[in-house]
């Protein structure tokens, strides 16, 4: 079959489906889905059909990117507009089968939306909720609609059509193409990637390395890994466009071993590739051959990096090595060679499948396109969020994240991962893009947007980004292996109460030092979070410093916890559940900690119910409590059922 | 009879023959075959591959992947990334590692258990995360850890 054949029969088989007299169902089934339990959800689905009689259709979709909502299962019954479906359990989906396919109710109290044309009633339309309004999916495009292990899916969905363009064009004008977009590299720096397309088309030799960083080192970012769990060939379209550009003929994809699945979708899609002579020699009967490896990183940040990358690749220890030589020129095995992130390469086959003109009208002058931002932590509605540049900080936390959870006060969102910064509530209006980030002190990096409210400690966060970048320093220059070290016991000295005033100095100076003369950007933004953390959040590093207090009480040397003798009711629950026994009462006594044995784990405060609320938790205060257990004399509240609610997530 | 372990990689290593580049590939291979790397692993992949034993070794150690020494039955890995950071992982590792009774990075002594701490597994939105033989687990809590392992 030639490719235009096998276009059309995937083009009608997608129509096919559909327009199908049989109800379908797309189960989220990437890693996010399956850590909230999508895999019992599609069991419990699948008994379902079988135990009504249901012919259906399931499809395991990559992830939509409505993280907060998983398990996600969307449901297209004939004649009916898709619906989508969020948190459900076993239990709910049970119910769902049966009362929608068999009694056609449409459960809207379990519905997050419609999607495509036509409506329910008491549905809003998907594309209409905050979270969905603001964005413009394009590298998301098919995240969540289509069957990753289905290049067919991919291909009646406009794939490979960016290609065959490409392929018309001559090598040059693609390049030309790719700069016009204004596409800058999504790996971090930001780099225009026409420009270094161009550095290595010009470079001569027949051998040239073409490199996928699917490293995603940033520890709160996803959407690399759900780029490629839910839509590998986008990535892989935009790897065949570039190699064709830049004349190589080989090409990695090196992915973090901690992500097995998009390992396994990237396995499948070259197996599918290779049937479809889209990889390999002659690819679609043209002079393009291109040969692509799949390479699983084994744990080390620094790899992420790009020649400390490409030495991993060889089989060395990843170290960066020096630059000029820039990889165009000398990279991999001393190869012209060139490296672009995920994201970059699935909006690579966005420009090419319409054109530089459609992408460049959205997001800023210097800083086009859309960027997918991971939104974590705090915030209500954590998942994958794909907006034009230059969109505000605050829109993304508060318009398409919801906000923080449980009303709390929103502190700092980190950008940018070990290599960014911590910004506050005064920055909630800064458009984010390439520039205004880095005038602020931090970097876009990856795009991890991991949000802290005020259980946060500043100086904790930068303690730990430290202890973060201090771990995974390749160790072979000074100032970022001796620096980083110097910096962390600071950093740990104050959290713990015992810091100097001179300390804040101390520190600047290092991180002054650390950025200007480190041999990559490990070192170089190592002290990023430690910079922004002193612009932003000073009187928190003078609180611990000078008051020996923690306003979020988080650092476990700065509190203590208390029992209430007014609202004990000497329930002993806490007593029995305290890990060190250092909570002395008896039944109907008002229990009293033993400071001396407490390792403040926090666990009486957790299981002391609700009602009594009689555990609490304070930096640089006493509370005075009896010297021995006393009759409880507090009333006792009504009762609710006795709840010892556990989190850990302090909300 | 026990297969010995020149036995288990031979398959592995005749394939990569000569191949130094193919170091860290192998290097995984190996760990999965016997769960770590050996001392008497290194020096058959140095014979294989054509390398001296301490490359090997100053490769392995580079990478935190690598183990060095027999790890559990169950591997359990609790993400110390910036999110589940943020949403109170150091509780989920203090409250595994006082079940188990054992240290991060260590593994108990009937061997049932390893604990690691990752870095991210890129289910962030679902912080805090931990993962047990490769299964992830979202939105824990203490509790909830405590409950994963009675499965085990
Ligand atoms: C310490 C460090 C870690 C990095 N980690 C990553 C990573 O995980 N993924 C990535 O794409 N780029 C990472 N980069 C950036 C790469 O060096 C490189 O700039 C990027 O992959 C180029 O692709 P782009 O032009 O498409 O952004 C890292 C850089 C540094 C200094
Ligand atoms: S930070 Fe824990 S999964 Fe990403």
């Amino acid at each position: 079959m030639t490719f235009d054949e096998r276009r059309k029969q995937a083009i009608s088989d997608w129509e096919a489906l559909q327009q199908s007299d049989k109800p379908h169902i797309l189960v989220g089934m990437a890693t996010c889905g399956r850590a909230a339990g999508a895999a019992a959800v599609l069991a419990t689905i699948k008994e379902e059909l079988a135990r009504l009689g249901i012919e259906a259709l399931i499809t395991e979709v990559g992830c939509i990117g409505m993280c907060y909502a998983e398990p996600l299962v969307d449901i297209i019954k004939p004649g009916r507009p898709r619906i989508s479906y969020g948190n459900l359990t076993p239990e709910t989906v049970k119910q769902l089968i049966e009362e929608y396919l068999v009694n056609d109710n449409p459960r809207p109290d379990l519905a997050m939306g419609t999607i495509g044309e036509g409506s329910v009633e008491g549905i809003p339309e998907l594309a209409e909720l905050p979270i969905m309004k603001p964005q413009v999916r394009i590298s998301l495009r098919n995240c969540g609609h289509i069957d990753p292990a289905d290049i067919n899916q991919y291909i009646a969905n406009g794939g490979y059509s960016g290609l065959i363009r490409a392929l018309k064009m001559t090598q040059k004008e693609v390049i030309d193409e790719v700069s016009k977009s204004g596409l800058r590299g999504r790996g971090g720096a930001g780099a225009f990637t026409g420009f270094k397309w161009e550095r290595l088309w010009e470079q001569p030799g027949d051998v040239k390395y073409l490199i996928c960083n699917a490293d995603e080192g940033d520890p709160g970012a996803f959407m690399d890994r759900s780029l490629l769990e839910g839509d590998p060939h986008s990535v892989l379209e935009g790897m065949l466009i570039g190699a064709y550009a830049t004349g190589s003929s080989h090409g990695y994809i090196y992915c973090r071993a901690e992500y097995p699945l998009a390992i396994q979708r990237l396995e499948t899609a070259l197996k599918q590739m290779e049937e479809y002579n889209l990889i390999g020699d002659n690819i679609l009967g043209t002079d393009l051959s291109f040969n692509l490896e799949i390479k699983e990183g084994a744990g080390a940040f620094v790899c992420g990096e790009e020649t400390a990358l490409m030495m991993s690749i060889e089989g060395k220890r990843g170290m960066p090595r020096p630059r000029p030589p820039f990889p165009a020129q000398s990279g991999l095995w001393g190869k012209p060679s060139n490296v672009n992130n995920v994201e970059t390469w699935a909006n690579v086959s966005a420009i090419f499948q319409r054109d530089a003109e459609w992408y460049a009208q959205y997001g800023t002058e210097s800083s086009k396109g859309t960027k997918t931002f991971a939104l974590a932590g705090k915030v209500v509605r954590t998942g994958l969020v794909e907006v034009p540049m230059g969109i505000t900080v605050g829109d993304i936390i508060y318009e398409v994240g919801g906000g923080i959870v449980n009303n709390k006060e929103f502190r700092a969102v980190l950008t940018g991962g070990p290599s960014g910064g911590c910004l506050p509530a005064s920055k909630l209006n800064l458009p984010v893009d390439y520039d205004s980030l880095t005038q602020a002190g931090t970097i876009m990096g990856s795009g991890g947007f991991v949000v802290a409210d005020e259980d946060t400690c500043m100086v904790d966060m930068a303690r730990y980004f430290l202890s973060f970048t201090q771990d995974e320093s390749c160790g072979k220059c000074v100032p970022c292996r001796v620096g980083t070290r110097h910096m962390l016991d600071i950093l740990e000295r104050i959290t713990r109460g015992e810091g100097q005033p001179s300390d804040i100095d101390l520190l600047e100076r290092l991180a002054t030092t650390i950025k200007s003369t480190s041999l990559c950007q490990l070192g170089g933004t190592a002290p990023n979070p430690v910079l922004t953390t002193l612009r932003y959040f000073r009187e928190e590093y003078e609180e611990h410093i000078v008051e020996k207090r923690c306003r979020a009480l988080a650092c476990t040397e700065l509190i203590k916890f208390f029992i209430l003798p007014d609202k004990c009711q000497g329930c002993m629950i806490c007593l029995r559940n305290c890990p060190v026994d250092a909570i002395i009462g008896d039944r109907r006594m008002v229990h009293i900690v033993d400071q001396e044995k407490c390792i403040k784990c926090g666990t009486c405060m957790d299981v002391c119910p609700d009602r009594f609320s009689a555990v609490v938790k304070v930096s640089a205060e006493e509370i005075e409590v009896p010297s021995e257990p006393i009759p409880v004399t507090a009333s006792r509240p009504a009762t609710k059922k006795e709840d010892a609610g556990e989190t850990a997530t302090n909300d | 009879m026990e297969k010995s372990i020149r036995e288990r990689l031979l398959p592995i290593l005749e394939a990569n023959q000569g191949h130094k580049e193919s170091l860290i590939p192998v290097l995984q291979k190996v760990q999965g075959e016997l769960g770590y790397l050996p001392e008497e692993s290194l020096s058959e992949i140095a014979h294989f591959l054509g390398l001296s034993s301490s490359e090997i070794f100053g490769v392995a150690s580079f990478y935190a992947q690598f183990r060095f020494e027999r790890q559990g039955e169950h591997t359990i890995k609790v993400c110390q990334g910036t999110a589940c950071h943020v949403r109170g992982a150091k509780r989920i590792m203090e409250a595994v590692a006082q079940e188990l009774n054992v240290e991060p990075g260590g593994t108990t002594a009937d061997y049932k258990f390893s604990l690691e701490q990752v870095a991210c597994f890129g289910c962030c939105a679902l912080a805090p995360v931990l993962v047990i033989d490769g299964q992830v687990h979202g939105r824990m809590t203490t509790s909830g850890a405590r409950k994963v392992l009675e499965d085990y």
